[in-house]
């Protein structure tokens, strides 16, 4: 939102072509750029807050024993953490912000199915964070439960859960609400010619997506519903006193929260598969069979809930049942991994920076998608429950996946949108820290874990010390890298080089508007002729 | 901007998909009551029977009929006949409200009772009553709440015909508002037996 001046050498596209400017043209807007870019500030602002959050219980845990912040702090540290990473950045982190400003440009459409019901639903998640953030320095202080509010303990503590969980109550509506419209509108709004074999991946992973958020979320709204009437009413169906059962809050809380990661992790793959023909210069490789994936993945990814729970006192038939199942689900996560690996495979490979996130990616979602399989397995789950390994393993995925590739999306695609581009060292240099740092922090975590070091503990035996304190230095590598990333991104979409309409050489839709795109995205209504990854006669700049 | 898009196939396919997060939101709440019923069959058995099947009864019927007028408003528009419209949409929010009260008066013989969520009365009772209790307010209140709020947004979608913006040409805006209220009346009839009538 920089001065008219400075933007001169760039047409001004969605930026001005209303004529309307000031705060009310952007949060009542119903323009799916201007509404993607509201969610990509928010999240980008919550992830920060997140990031800092994460470096304080690391320096916390630098050294045994008190080093900076007592025990309850540290309680309210990690679940802090946890809350606002998962519900305010990683949830609507590329969905809603990135899928909404590509995906209908994506499809050949001017907007969403509903855009007023798009506004809507950042309005519900402006307000579901501003609830969050109440509840951290009102009532009883910052939860302390950590993210996943188990009962007994979320039902007693004295701390002010009851606004937080409302809080994300009301985070879970949006994600419905997006999720509805998403799938609407690729149903109904697709280009003519669009059909669905010709739909990006970014967009199938999205329509997989947006059904998961749709069939899960409900489930977390009636869980959080009872944990506050636990709290108020002292209903008493999770406690055992009174004859309920808190292994029914874990059924429930993980028949949402599993496909969570799922919602988290397929748009992260989507964009993966969007950046890595474009760098390679080659089609896809098994277009269709990364398509079904997302959807398989999807499926699958809705039934294997217990294995969060193989702890907790199931039978022994319902923790088969689950290890099976988890099982099945690497299938089509692996078959996405050999699809990229394969796509690459004689390409001609451009090693820039939306590239080497999306290919650190692949790496790093594979380690993490491996060390899931240990916990996927029963008998090994046993001995790493409830370790740093789990630790590990959690930020392999969501981090090391979804957390990179919002990274590779947001070199890859803020350009278009902002008409200018930042500067390629910086960004290596940047991505360069990021990589080593995160390794250095997570990989130990995951040998911690094997050693035996638990999580969310304030205290450790002196034998973790070593580990731990070269965690912590990761964390600061990780850090500066992050630094190096967004101030580099943040001065070159203000004021770096302007780019074209096709910087990359893309073969989808939106590489074939204006930059930055017109607020109704298409002169006319546009007829597709060829596949997402045809590149005959696209020429790379 | 200035290019109109109207899609009612489109609504209607995002009010169903909503409709689905309500039925598994209630969906939620029906997976505890089956897993508790086989917990405690004698509880839930002795438990239920304290409900008042005449007032359960009467409100389906309430509840039935209020489906019955909305659909009937939905092929009135249709028709173009806007005050049989108006007619049959004030004939729903009556039942609506005829519903509520009974439901008011049902809770409130019950709380009387000592019989609410985390009442001593029930803590010292069985376990599974407890639970029984606890389980009925809750599905019953949220219910309770759809009710309003299918009230609210059927009133308010009234006015929109009473001020002619919906009309015979326009009218999914009806349509979902009732297909709402359907959803509201189909939640009733899976918690009215399970409740008041099995157990």
């Amino acid at each position: 939102m920089s001065s008219a001046e400075s933007r001169q050498p760039v047409a001004e596209g969605f930026w001005g072509d209303t004529g309307k400017t000031g705060l009310g043209s952007w949060i009542f807007s119903t323009d799916h750029k201007r509404i993607g870019l509201l969610y990509l500030y928010s999240v980008t602002g919550f992830f920060l807050v997140g990031v800092i959050l994460g470096l304080l219980i690391r320096i916390e845990l630098m050294a045994p024993g008190k080093t900076i912040v007592d025990a309850q702090t540290y309680n309210a540290l990690f679940t802090v953490h946890g809350v606002v990473m998962i519900f305010l950045f990683i949830i609507p982190g590329i969905p809603a912000s990135f899928g909404n400003l590509v995906m209908p440009i994506q499809i050949g459409a001017r907007d969403v199915a509903f855009p007023r019901l798009n506004l809507f639903s950042w309005w519900l998640y402006a307000i579901g964070a501003l609830v969050v953030l109440t509840s951290l320095f009102t009532g009883g202080g910052a939860p302390d439960t950590g993210w996943t509010f188990y009962v007994p303990f979320s039902a007693r503590t004295g701390t002010n859960v009851s606004l937080a969980v409302f809080g994300v109550f009301i985070l879970g509506f949006s994600s419905i609400l997006t999720g509805v419209n998403f799938v609407t509108t690729i149903h109904r709004l697709r280009a003519d010619g669009m059909n669905w074999g010709r739909l990006p991946l970014f967009t199938w992973s999205l329509y997989a997506t947006a059904w998961v958020q749709i069939l899960a979320t409900p489930i977390i709204a009636i869980t959080l519903v009872l944990v506050i009437a636990e709290r108020v009413l002292g209903a008493g169906l999770f406690d055992p006193g009174r004859g309920g059962d808190p292994i029914m809050f874990q059924h429930l809380f993980w028949i949402y929260s599993h496909p969570a990661v799922y919602i988290m992790i397929l748009p992260a793959m989507g964009v993966i598969s969007d950046i890595i023909p474009v760098f390679s210069r080659k089609p896809i490789f098994g277009y269709k069979m990364i398509a079904a994936s997302s959807i398989g993945i999807a499926a699958a990814g809705s039934l294997v809930w217990g294995h969060h729970m193989y702890t907790s006192g199931m039978s022994d038939t319902a923790i088969m049942v689950f290890s099976f199942l988890t099982f099945i689900v690497a299938i089509p996560s692996a078959i996405k991994v050999f699809n990229w690996v394969s796509t690459l495979y004689k390409g001609s490979i451009s090693l820039e920076a939306p590239m080497l996130f999306a290919l650190s990616f692949v790496l790093l979602f594979s380690i993490g998608g491996l060390s899931g399989l240990i916990l996927g397995a029963a008998a090994t789950d046993i001995h790493v429950h409830d370790t740093h390994f789990v630790v590990g393993h959690f930020h392999y995925v969501m981090f090391g996946g979804t957390g990179f590739a919002f990274f590779a999306a947001a070199h890859y695609w803020l350009p278009k949108f902002f008409g200018r581009r930042y500067k390629e060292k910086p960004a290596i240099v940047g991505w360069a820290f990021m990589f080593v740092g995160f390794n250095v922090l997570y990989w130990t975590m995951q040998v911690l874990g094997m050693h035996g070091m638990p999580r969310r503990y304030y205290d450790y035996l002196p034998e973790f010390a070593p580990l731990n304190f070269v965690a912590t230095v990761g964390s600061w590598i990780l850090a500066t890298g992050l630094v190096i990333v967004l101030v580099n991104l943040v001065k070159g979409l203000k004021s770096g080089e302007p780019v074209g309409e096709n910087p990359w050489g893309g073969a989808t839709l939106e590489w074939q508007i204006a930059t930055p795109p017109p607020t109704e995205n298409f002169e006319g209504d546009p007829v597709v002729t060829h596949g997402p990854y045809d590149f005959k006669g696209v020429v790379k700049p | 901007m200035s290019h109109e898009h109207k899609d009612n196939v489109g609504a209607k396919l995002g009010m169903w998909l909503f409709l689905f997060t309500e039925l598994l939101l209630f969906g939620g709440l029906f997976i505890l009551y089956s897993v508790y019923l086989s917990r405690y069959p004698h509880e839930f058995t002795s438990a239920g029977k304290e409900l008042n099947v005449v007032f359960g009864t009467t409100n389906t019927v309430v509840l039935l009929t209020s489906s019955l007028f909305a659909a009937m408003a939905v092929t009135s528009i249709k028709r173009g006949e806007k005050k049989t419209t108006l007619s049959l949409l004030v004939a729903t929010l009556a039942c609506a409200a005829t519903f509520m009260v009974i439901k008011y008066f049902e809770w409130t013989a019950k709380i009387h009772h000592g019989i609410y969520p985390g009442s001593p009365k029930l803590a010292a009772g069985p376990p599974g009553e407890s639970v029984f209790f606890s389980l009925y307010y809750i599905t019953t209140g949220l219910h309770g709440i759809h009710v309003l709020i299918g009230g609210a947004l059927l009133a308010w979608i009234g006015t929109k015909v009473q001020g002619g913006r919906l009309n015979a040409g326009n009218n999914v805006m009806l349509e979902n508002g009732t297909l709402y209220w359907h959803l509201v009346d189909l939640v009733w009839i899976f918690i009215f037996p399970l409740y008041y009538l099995i157990l």
